[in-house]
């Protein structure tokens, strides 16, 4: 009886403090896919190349978002599936599609993420530009395997294809 | 060195606030919370003023269903919460009495507008709004307390 009632206390304290700090402190992940390379699960560490990665949830409760983050959203699709991608626009943005083919003005409190790698990215090109509501966290950390452990940089988009006003328009 | 009682019973005592702390945190995340609800847009169900209650396990099961009303972040400004009606599910073809159109609504999304039609501004303004952006189901009103009382499927009921 002792040991039960010393290991439900365990549980009773575990579970919902462990909740907790995942909730609102942050979590980690494992990087599923393509879409990141080569930032997340590089082609050269073959079959073994899933990266975990940490997901500051703290941050993400300010609603404080730059260019070139690495994020964690909601799918607008399926509420149940999370992607990883990267804020390449904020709100009043305007972005060019990566087929080239069109100007979008990023709405009030959404913006537009885009995988790394291009053509291989189900994102702001598929779906268009996102709420932020569906931010779950940011990507700052890679924490396993020991040998890429890292910090994950903010880089905004090299190219051209992003205007911090309507000037795509004019194009 | 042992901990001398002070010290033993000041860790204790941490320990527990951490404790009660995280677990009404969990359940104000993930099982029920109250909402303070403002503005005219679901009345006559809920009035401004009213405080409801709400609950998370069919968001997080995904078992929200078409007449539920719902709390929902606001897809303009994610720091606010909205409350309507769940109108309209994907794949259902929603009539949109502002603009005189059909919208068919996409896959994990869902079309919410205020019981009060002619003073709020829903999916008819903002269109379809991601399943990923709702809270919770509000199933009570909990005040004020004349009006206290589970919540209705039907737009009609009036108190």
């Amino acid at each position: 009886m002792g040991l039960i009632g010393a290991l439900a206390k365990t549980v009773v304290f575990a579970v919902p403090v462990s909740a907790t700090f995942f909730d609102l402190i942050g979590t980690v992940v494992a990087v599923e896919g393509v879409s990141m390379q080569p930032v997340l699960n590089p082609p050269e560490c073959g079959n073994s190349n899933t990266d975990y990665v940490f997901l500051n949830r703290l941050s993400v409760n300010a609603l404080q978002f730059q260019r070139g983050e690495i994020v964690s959203l909601v799918s607008p699709f399926n509420p149940s599936q999370r992607y990883i991608k990267r804020i390449v626009a904020l709100e009043g943005d305007t972005v060019k599609t990566l087929d080239k083919e069109k100007c979008v003005l990023v709405p009030t409190g959404h913006c537009w993420v885009e995988g790394d790698h291009h053509g291989r990215s189900v994102d702001s090109n598929v779906f268009g530009p996102i709420s932020t509501g569906l931010i779950t966290g940011k990507a700052t950390y890679i924490v396993w395997p020991p040998n890429r452990m890292q910090r994950l940089e903010v880089q905004p988009a090299g190219e051209q294809r992003v205007y911090q006003t309507k000037a795509c328009f004019a194009q | 060195m042992a901990a001398t009682p002070l010290a033993q019973s000041l860790r204790t005592a941490l320990l527990r606030v951490v404790q009660s702390g995280s677990i009404l945190y969990c359940t104000l995340e993930f099982v029920a919370d109250f909402v303070f609800c403002s503005g005219p847009s679901m009345e006559p169900t809920i009035k401004s003023g009213d405080v409801v209650l709400t609950e998370h396990i069919s968001v997080i099961f995904n078992k929200i269903r078409k007449r539920d009303v719902v709390i929902c972040k606001s897809p303009k400004s994610p720091k606010d919460y909205i409350c309507k009606r769940v109108i309209a599910m994907e794949g259902d073809n929603v009539y949109n009495t502002e603009s005189n159109n059909f919208t068919n609504v996409r896959r994990g999304h869902v079309w919410l507008e205020g019981d009060n039609k002619d003073n709020s501004s829903d999916s008819r303004n903002y269109g379809q709004v991601p399943y990923g952006l709702l809270r919770g189901r509000v199933f009570f009103v909990l005040w004020p307390l004349y009006r206290a009382g589970p919540l209705g499927l039907d737009t009609e009921k009036s108190f």
